[in-house]
């Protein structure tokens, strides 16, 4: 569905039902130069169980218009600005990897509005390695092939992908390269190395929060995941084991009954 | 080491051969097995009704019946669609069913195709006579005749197709130029690779948007087993404009789905498996799934011994007394040749045309006479093949349709083999020997 926010044209998947306002908001953000179509293994099944679903493409992503944010800060008040749009006052939000980082700084400005907190491959801080930024930045489609191998873990390697015959490094690959590598990639890379602010905003938390965390996931590491959530008072955290930081595709099933779980007893919906 | 001559990170994502023989299989999700399984079964169990209704709503991944997918054909198709660059692939029971899948998912009654008129003589037949029975009609253009495609883009045209490198005359189809007047048209380029496989060319590097296969023959090698698939790039862009409603609009058979906004680089493949597989069915057995995996396996080895030979047979046809002409992208005076050595740059593929002094008769007398070559209609069999189109392959073409497909009838086709190329040699001279022969004149 497209709307406006902030006066740009903004782009979301819906998971494939019309969006209806009288059901639970569920926020689906997505990670560096990524876009919508990471989250399709999770969306699709909450929008057909109750409730409404917006995968988000960030501006400057995917099929949304606009530049690119520059700094976490806006993107987390520009998520705030998403749930003002589609007129709503509370939503449950749901981030991967630089998503988390959007997510828990957007929960900790707008404490009112965040019901519950699903983090994804997260940590409070995401130091880049210089030479994948500069990469990034000077647009090399090279930068897309190292996240790629990075992303994914030794089994996330060979394939085996939960949807029949797609190959997800290559997917991945295509969403990162959909747009200008460095006015997407290139433009969040440099806000997450930025961006000080997450382990202060983790300790305003007091929603319930869960972190999906991977063994094999060498952006995120399993130890850097839970140092952000001991900061979070009652966060539950999951560890999947043989999957790397794109556990929402080498592990969709498994990242959807925990996230299925977790919200459905947290943020549970009235329509079914 | 100084800071100028640093490489930097690589990336270690697994390489060609690698992606051969492991892509799209965990063995410690299939009990340990070290050989994918051969999934023989039609059906899945499903968890609960709820699992259920998510598998039928696209809602997740998995398995429902068959004819949609399959485990061991989906290992197949995640395999092939590495090999070639692209994001996701759907596999099928011949290469003319891809052909056919892919036309239906892209067009409509009262569309239109650009196809080059160099084709394997069964998929002619199908643009040419049978698509117009649903109302899809096609206009040929000459393979070299890049310019002629472009004029034959029409309002209605919904995409370019052809062979890289045309059957069975090997003239080429300038695959990046082709590609840039599809998509200044706005419309994708659709390449028959099954000449060249992924180790000698991957069309998705040149511009080509969706990519077909007859797995049949080189990426199985072994003649065993019938079996195609289609390959998405996933860089077409279904939203740039309106010709693909089918593509961007609500889909009334999937709750108002847009393929192209819920799945983007996949989306094709995945209306074609959704739609495509699930109203017309042709699907993929197991066990020839697991057939063609055996030969992926061993793809780029074949593929080298194929092209060593065929460039072998080259030189000795060019130096034959008995050969007319010879044409493979290889000879020097082929006017593909600069173009061929840039698109592809491992081999130039083991297809040869070749034109026997003595015309139809001689080329008869030799295919009845070779010993070790078959006879027979199919190409990329790791043993050599011989045929004469204008009899065989292509036999259900008229004269003016063989002239326009750049056949001739002294035209002999040869795939060639892997075995001792001297062996190869000796047969020919078998045949050879036989079509030179002067014949008995019945009224003697």
């Amino acid at each position: 569905m497209k709307f406006k926010v902030n006066g740009d044209e903004t782009f979301a998947s819906t998971g494939g039902r019309p969006f209806d306002k009288n059901k639970p908001l569920i926020i689906f953000v997505h990670g560096s130069g990524l876009t919508h179509m990471t989250w399709v293994l999770q969306t699709r099944y909450f929008a057909f169980h109750g409730y409404s679903v917006l995968a988000l493409d960030l501006p400057g992503h995917g099929l949304s218009k606009g530049k690119s944010l520059k700094t976490i800060e806006d993107m987390a008040d520009w998520i705030s600005s998403v749930i003002d749009a589609v007129g709503y006052k509370e939503a449950s939000l749901v981030g991967h990897s630089q998503g988390c980082l959007v997510t828990i700084e957007c929960t900790a400005r707008y404490p009112d509005k965040i019901k519950t907190l699903s983090l994804m491959g997260g940590a409070g801080a995401i130091p880049m390695n210089p030479e994948l930024l500069a990469l990034a930045e000077n647009g090399d489609p090279k930068a897309v092939d190292l996240m790629m191998d990075w992303a994914h873990g030794p089994a996330g390697h060979f394939g085996g992908h939960p949807v029949p015959g797609l190959y997800h490094i290559n997917t991945g690959g295509m969403l990162a390269k959909s747009r200008t590598i460095k006015d997407t990639l290139g433009v969040d890379f440099r806000a997450c190395d930025n961006y000080k602010n997450g382990f202060e905003a983790a300790k305003k938390i007091k929603i319930p929060t869960l972190s999906i965390l991977a063994t094999d996931d060498k952006m995120c590491p399993v130890k850097e995941g839970k140092k952000l959530a001991d900061l979070i008072e009652g966060s539950k955290v999951d560890i999947i084991d043989n999957c790397g930081h794109m556990m929402l595709l080498e592990e969709a099933d498994r990242v959807l009954k925990v996230l299925k779980s977790f919200i459905t007893t947290h943020y549970p919906s009235k329509n079914k | 080491m100084s800071d100028k001559n640093k490489k930097g990170p690589e990336s270690k994502t697994y390489k060609f051969d690698t992606l051969s023989l492991h892509a799209g299989y965990q063995p410690h999700k299939n009990a340990g097995s070290r050989q994918v399984p051969i999934y023989q079964t039609t059906s899945y169990l499903f968890d609960d009704v709820d699992h259920a209704a998510a598998l039928f709503n696209l809602e997740r991944g998995g398995h429902i019946y068959s004819r949609i997918s399959n485990p061991t054909v989906g290992v197949l198709e995640e395999r092939v669609a590495s090999l070639e660059g692209g994001t996701a692939a759907l596999a099928t029971s011949s290469g003319m069913s891809a052909i056919f899948l892919t036309v239906m998912t892209l067009c409509e009654a009262g569309d239109h195709l650009v196809v080059s008129s160099q084709l394997y003589g069964g998929t002619v037949n199908l643009f040419r006579l049978t698509l117009p029975k649903f109302g899809i009609k096609c206009t040929f253009v000459k393979p070299r005749d890049t310019e002629g495609f472009k004029k034959a883009i029409q309002k209605n045209t919904k995409g370019i197709f052809g062979e890289l490198v045309g059957n069975p005359g090997n003239e080429l189809m300038n695959m990046p130029e082709v590609a840039k007047i599809a998509h200044d048209a706005g419309i994708p380029l659709i390449v028959d690779a099954t000449y060249q496989t992924p180790y000698l060319c991957k069309p998705f590097e040149h511009g080509a948007d969706i990519v077909v296969h007859s797995l049949t023959k080189w990426m199985a090698g072994h003649g065993s087993s019938m079996a195609g698939i289609l390959v998405e790039g996933g860089n077409f862009d279904w939203m740039q404009n309106d010709k693909f409603p089918t593509m961007t609009k609500p889909y009334e058979g999937y709750h108002g789905l847009s393929f192209a906004e819920e799945f983007g680089p996949t989306a094709f493949t995945m209306k074609a498996r959704a739609e495509g597989m699930r109203d017309f069915g042709p699907c993929l057995s197991p066990q020839n799934a697991w057939n063609v995996l055996q030969g992926i396996e061993t793809l780029s080895v074949r593929m080298k011994k194929h092209c060593s030979n065929a460039e072998e047979m080259v030189k000795y046809l060019l130096d034959h007394e008995s050969v007319a002409w010879v044409s493979h992208p290889s000879v020097p005076d082929h006017p593909d040749n600069a173009l061929a050595k840039k698109l592809l740059p491992n081999g130039r593929g083991s297809m040869i045309a070749f034109g026997i002094k003595g015309g139809k008769d001689a080329g008869v007398a030799f295919i009845n006479n070779v010993k070790l070559a078959s006879h027979l209609a199919n190409v990329g069999d790791t043993r050599t093949l011989v045929i004469h189109p204008a009899s065989g392959t292509h036999s259900q073409m008229d004269e003016a349709t063989l002239k326009f497909a750049g056949l001739s009838h002294d035209m002999i086709r040869l795939s060639v083999g892997i075995e001792d190329i001297d062996d190869i040699k000796n047969d020919f001279e078998i045949g050879f020997r036989a079509a030179r022969k002067p014949r008995l004149v019945s009224n003697q």
